[in-house]
């Protein structure tokens, strides 16, 4: 055999395995799910079909195109708040922590969450906020409060903020990574210019972290969007997200084509988020040179 | 000449207890080149970083221009850096990069590009203002990073071994532009190496370091001509360092044995007596292979000597000899005609070589 055909059968060997994974567990279950979503329920069965009718139905329901818009707000609230707190976070271990060791812990401390279930995380803050829980107690043994809210849990802002801290750690660590890249003496170089330092970081820093924060932001967005855990335990009826909805479908409502179409859907949003977030970051990485 | 930037007594300790600096003092005048001389780890940097204000010192003062800037931050001191590696903004064309202090300070758009354009025919860049700094050569960086730090006409403009990253020949060439530029300016230069030929080349005047202290502090020929410690000697240019006994003391010579050998060379003022241990220093082109049926000339010092072997090194030949000393005695011959035209004693040959004793420069050896 020649070199150059041993050397492709060689890429093919090595090649095969995951493509065929991709294929059987992602491609495949993905064309059953599209094929899906233009097929019609007659209970009990669902009827192979051609039609707009399930998309027809999210476009004009209401009860769909709602919750697909509050999932998008949640999501967008849980991606600026997380940056909001994670940025001056990785900015402070990246610049401003000295000791290589401290910095270590600080870091590792704000990955070990990842290792908890998440299940269990989410939970968590059930037993904070409810109004048995932690905060109530507190708010009530400190006289700020007569008796206990039920303001706190099983609404839009309990869904944040745990959804928040849960995916906080996506946000981190890109941004981290972004900071911790940049040449100190660029910060050096800029003040030697006569550039104060706040100036120096909207100028300099900023600008050149903008991939890190566009992949945390992508990533807590996404996840956000797609979860169903924190809705469920701590969301209660005003906080549904469409994963819910899709889980319903799939379950107790036992509408596959219906299901299937908001799966799309929500399919179709996030791929658009990370392609585009993808080309923003890839003309950030040219300009970078 | 007026003083434009003082160094009073500046020293600096880093965590760990490293002695950066030590008790630094040092005068520089309006429109000089300086050069900070020295190994890595002599604390030129250290010293150059303090002057930018990007080190604080533990002790001592900085003055610029007639105003202590000590504690002053860097943005607020009248001093430019051109970093060693160039610390261009990746994100910003190469216009950007040059205008960015003016822009920030708010300057006018029109006189930013005006300004721009000067800056940047001043380094021969004006053709690539629009290009971004990755898409230059390491010389074409090196340029935008001096029309960058010149362009806000600063006190003192101030290189961190700038040209230590560019090859042989470019960055021979760019020396060269850099005496033009200092001269076509006007400003006061403040350069770092470890390159001792650089510091030769470019400088009106050269600070010798050596661990965080001011060893010798002089124009480059006073260096060459006469180092005021062996460690200079040695460090700018080549010497053959001979120890040697002084063994007579005739008026103002004196004479010193090493091994064999009896050298007569001037003691430059130093109080010496017969019996000091001292440093003899030749340079290699100072000394000279005695042709055969050439006569002598009279006083010259006179070695035997043994070649070991021969160097080429194009437009000079380096001989090594055996002197019976430990290290090698080195002469370098000018070759004014081609190798193989000239009758030169082969390796394994004895010869004589001649040293004047103008040439032999005397140190007391160290800890006497």
């Amino acid at each position: 055999m020649k070199l150059a055909a041993r050397r492709r059968l060689a890429v093919l060997g090595v090649l095969a395995p995951p493509l065929l994974w991709t294929l059987l567990f992602m491609f495949v279950p993905y064309a059953i799910m599209f094929a899906y979503s233009f097929f019609r329920k007659q209970f009990p069965v669902f009827i192979p079909d051609f039609q707009l009718g399930n998309y027809l139905l999210l476009l004009s329901d209401p009860q769909y195109y709602t919750v697909l818009l509050r999932t998008l707000k949640i999501a967008l609230s849980v991606a600026a708040l997380s940056l909001l707190l994670a940025y001056p976070l990785a900015y402070f271990l990246a610049f401003k922590l000295r000791s290589p060791r401290l910095r270590m812990v600080l870091y590792m401390a704000v990955i070990v969450p990842l290792w908890v279930s998440y299940l269990l995380r989410a939970y968590t803050w059930k037993t904070i906020l409810g109004s048995q829980g932690v905060l109530n107690s507190f708010l009530v043994w400190s006289g700020v409060l007569a008796e206990p809210t039920d303001l706190l849990l099983y609404n839009q802002f309990s869904i944040v903020l745990t959804l928040t801290y849960i995916f906080i750690p996506f946000v981190v660590m890109p941004i981290y990574t972004a900071l911790e890249k940049i040449p100190r003496n660029l910060i050096e170089a800029s003040e030697d210019l006569g550039v104060t330092p706040v100036e120096t970081f909207l100028r300099i820093t900023l600008p050149l972290s903008v991939p890190g924060i566009l992949a945390g932001v992508t990533f807590a967005f996404c996840l956000t969007f797609g979860d169903f855990v924190a809705p469920t335990l701590v969301g209660g009826p005003s906080g549904t997200m469409i994963a819910s909805v899709i889980q319903s479908q799939f379950g107790t409502a036992l509408n596959w084509p219906l299901g299937s179409a908001l799966s799309i859907v929500v399919l179709v949003i996030v791929l658009a988020i990370i392609s585009a977030s993808d080309r923003l970051e890839r003309t950030g990485r040219l300009n970078l040179g | 000449m007026t003083t434009i930037l003082e160094l009073d007594r500046l020293s600096k300790t880093f965590a760990g207890g490293v002695v950066a600096v030590d008790d630094v003092s040092l005068a520089i005048g309006a429109g000089e080149f300086v050069t900070l001389l020295g190994p890595s780890g002599c604390g030129k940097t250290t010293l150059l970083r303090m002057i930018a204000g990007f080190e604080s010192p533990d002790a001592g003062r900085i003055v610029l221009g007639g105003r202590e800037v000590t504690d002053d931050p860097p943005y607020r001191r009248p001093v430019n850096t051109v970093f060693q590696d160039y610390a261009l903004f990746p994100h910003m064309s190469v216009a950007k990069n040059v205008g960015y202090g003016l822009r920030i300070a708010g300057a006018g758009r029109d006189e930013i590009r005006a300004r721009v354009a000067d800056a940047l025919r001043m380094v021969d860049l004006s053709e690539k203002m629009d290009s971004l700094p990755g898409q230059l050569s390491g010389g074409q960086r090196q340029r935008v990073a001096l029309a960058r730090a010149i362009i806000r006409q600063p006190k003192v403009l101030l290189l961190d071994e700038p040209l230590s990253a560019l090859d042989v020949k470019l960055r021979e060439a760019m020396q060269v532009e850099l005496k033009h530029l200092h001269q076509k300016l006007g400003i006061t230069f403040v350069l770092v190496t470890h390159d001792q030929k650089e510091a030769l080349v470019l400088s009106d005047r050269v600070v010798v370091l050596e661990r965080g202290r001011i060893v010798q502090c002089g124009s480059p020929a006073e260096l060459y001509d006469t180092p005021s410690t062996p460690y200079v000697a040695d460090f700018i240019g080549t010497s053959n360092l001979l120890p040697a006994t002084v063994s007579e003391v005739t008026g103002s010579d004196i004479v010193a044995a090493c091994g064999p050998h009896s050298l007569r060379a001037p003691a430059r003022g130093r109080r010496l007596v017969a019996g000091d241990k001292v440093l003899l220093s030749v340079r290699p082109e100072r000394a000279l292979l005695l042709a055969d049926g050439m006569p002598p000339s009279a006083g010259a010092n006179r070695l035997t000597a043994r070649v070991t072997e021969h160097l080429f090194h194009g437009n000079s030949l380096r001989v090594g000899l055996d002197i019976g000393q430990a290290a090698p005695f080195i002469v370098d011959l000018q070759l004014q005609a081609a190798l193989g035209s000239l009758s030169l004693p082969a390796p394994g040959s004895t010869v004589t070589v001649l040293v004047d004793p103008a040439n032999v420069t005397v140190f007391p050896a160290a800890g006497a």
